[in-house]
């Protein structure tokens, strides 16, 4: 087995507020390979998104260790290790859909003619090609989180972080982009963590769902997807798949995620 | 363009003409003592009527007519050479000039302020309080003593005028670009932090164009301060030409209709500069993508 792309042991991370001290993350301990599809789900304030903050070195960790590619995060943070998708699609409302996917490649300091066409690459990759000169205001929610994908893309690091990144969009919207993402995946071969609080989503995108609970926020089950990784959307409604829903929803249960 | 007229012109004229009936009102009300006083030691009579005319066309009037301000800033504004003494267009040149030049002047050192402010922690805590108590204090008060202390030192001139004008214009300014720099969404830092961008990138890529809307509704703020201190610098230092001077001039001789002339101009001048700054803002926004409407 090659070296894991995220290694967490024994992770904490406790955020001191004003009543008193919250337990984000408890003795969390995962291992993420390279080409993998990995979902977080859980209730809200289960950590997930704090542990993706963690990998990304937004947070800093209380107790326990993490790498990054064999890297302190900090350092695979410098080293632009990988890209990440926010819950808004965050684009710079001055910049065109083409300046705002060129933002990482313009601050990496890349030459022009290398910029524009990694850019151009990366709009057709997420099908936003024609919309170039186009301002964040003139695209619809789908196509606004599309180009943000393709900005995370631009600069091609390996790892994917995505943080809810579907959630505040329509279920047709969300089916489609779906769809994409995993023939983007197919594609590119990247590795990808992905957040999300759907069921279904989580299910239909990953080779592992990693189950989280809240009060701490702590790893409570991890299921390895046996579904092929090539998956139309119609899969969605084979016994196979609800099979893993349910264990995912056992899963759930079991962290006590469905109580008040 | 019918809707403009319906949902603008209307309402401002409507207003517009009230104002001028309450001030026909008010100038018959306030000039008919004197009148009376003199009707009754010329022995005159005259009918109501005629009364209210005499009212409304003294030379020096407590409160002038509207028509005698209007026939004063037409005659001066248009029928005189540029270059003449009672030309409004000469003085309102000398005054704006130094609001211009101080304007510019505060708008540079208050972005200064501000982005030293953002930046630096120790400023964050220092300045705050003396650039808020620096506009505490009455600019009436301080004129003098800037122009007197400026004069001992051989500068006079259009710059002691212009440094009144900084001194006004760049709180305006620097609170607002506090303000604009500090806009940005925390999402965004943190997306700029994911690519590990430089402290630089993130003003020149970030901060700086988010600022941009706070910084013109800051200068239009500012540019109206800018000519009020130009005024006022020209009224200590009995100066020969500006609006303050002839404000001071009509103030001494009891030359009302010129004073209220001088103070049309002034509002004529200020509503233009906060035009021209608002038109440059919407012309950038424009450039910048912003969403039209």
């Amino acid at each position: 087995m090659t070296a894991p792309v995220v290694s967490a042991s024994n992770l904490s991370l406790t955020f001191q507020t004003g009543d008193g001290p919250v337990s984000a993350l408890s003795d969390v301990n995962l291992s993420i390979g390279k080409g993998e599809f990995v979902s977080f789900i859980g209730p809200s304030g289960c950590g997930k998104t704090t542990f993706l903050r963690v990998i990304a070195d937004l947070e800093q960790p209380t107790a326990g260790t993490i790498t990054v590619n064999g890297m302190s995060p900090r350092q695979a943070r410098e080293a632009r290790a990988y890209g990440y998708v926010f819950q808004a699609a965050a684009l710079f409302p001055w910049r065109t859909i083409e300046k705002n996917v060129g933002l990482p490649l313009e601050i990496m300091g890349l030459p022009a003619a290398e910029k524009r066409e990694r850019v151009r690459q990366t709009l057709e990759l997420v099908n936003l090609s024609g919309f170039e000169h186009k301002y964040p205001w003139q695209l619809s929610g789908g196509m606004q989180q599309r180009a943000s994908i393709a900005r995370a893309l631009a600069f091609d690091a390996d790892l994917l972080l995505m943080d809810e990144p579907f959630g505040a969009l329509d279920e047709i919207v969300r089916d489609h982009l779906n769809k994409q993402l995993l023939e983007l995946w197919a594609r590119t071969n990247k590795t990808i963590c992905f957040v999300t609080h759907s069921i279904p989503e989580a299910v239909y995108l990953s080779t592992r769902i990693v189950v989280m609970s809240p009060r701490p926020g702590r790893v409570t089950d991890v299921i390895e997807s046996t579904l092929p990784r090539e998956r139309p959307l119609h899969i969605r409604e084979t016994p196979e798949f609800l099979e893993i829903a349910h264990r995912v929803r056992e899963g759930l249960r079991a962290g006590h995620s469905y109580e008040d | 363009m019918t809707d403009r007229f319906r949902d603008k012109i209307i309402p401002v004229t409507t207003v517009l003409l009230i104002l001028v009936a309450v001030w026909y009102v008010a100038a018959v009300v306030m000039n008919a003592p004197f009148q009376r006083d003199l009707n009754r030691r010329a022995g005159e009579t005259p009918d109501r009527i005629a009364f209210i005319g005499q009212t409304l066309s003294q030379p020096k009037p407590t409160l002038p007519a509207p028509h005698q301000v209007a026939q004063n800033v037409f005659e001066n504004t248009f029928l005189r050479r540029v270059t003449s003494n009672r030309s409004l267009v000469y003085h309102a040149w000398v005054t704006l000039s130094s609001t211009l030049l101080g304007f510019g002047f505060g708008t540079v050192l208050g972005i200064l302020i501000a982005v030293g402010i953002v930046h630096i922690r120790t400023l964050d805590r220092s300045l705050m309080p003396w650039i808020i108590a620096s506009q505490t204090i009455p600019i009436l008060a301080i004129a003098p003593m800037i122009i007197v202390v400026l004069a001992a030192i051989g500068i006079t001139g259009l710059i002691p005028k212009a440094m009144i004008s900084t001194y006004l214009s760049f709180f305006p300014v620097a609170v607002g670009m506090v303000k604009g720099l500090r806009s940005p969404e925390i999402l965004h830092l943190d997306l700029m932090r994911t690519y590990n961008a430089s402290r630089a990138q993130v003003f020149w890529k970030l901060r700086v164009p988010a600022s941009v809307p706070y910084l013109f509704a800051s200068m239009k703020v500012a540019v109206a301060a800018s000519l009020v201190g130009a005024i006022v610098g020209e009224l200590p230092t009995g100066a020969v030409a500006g609006i303050g001077s002839k404000l001071l001039s009509g103030a001494y001789y009891s030359q009302t209709i010129d004073i209220w002339a001088a103070l049309v101009a002034a509002s004529v001048v200020a509503a233009l500069l906060v035009a021209v700054v608002g038109l440059a803002g919407r012309i950038t926004e424009r450039a910048m993508g912003v969403r039209p409407g």
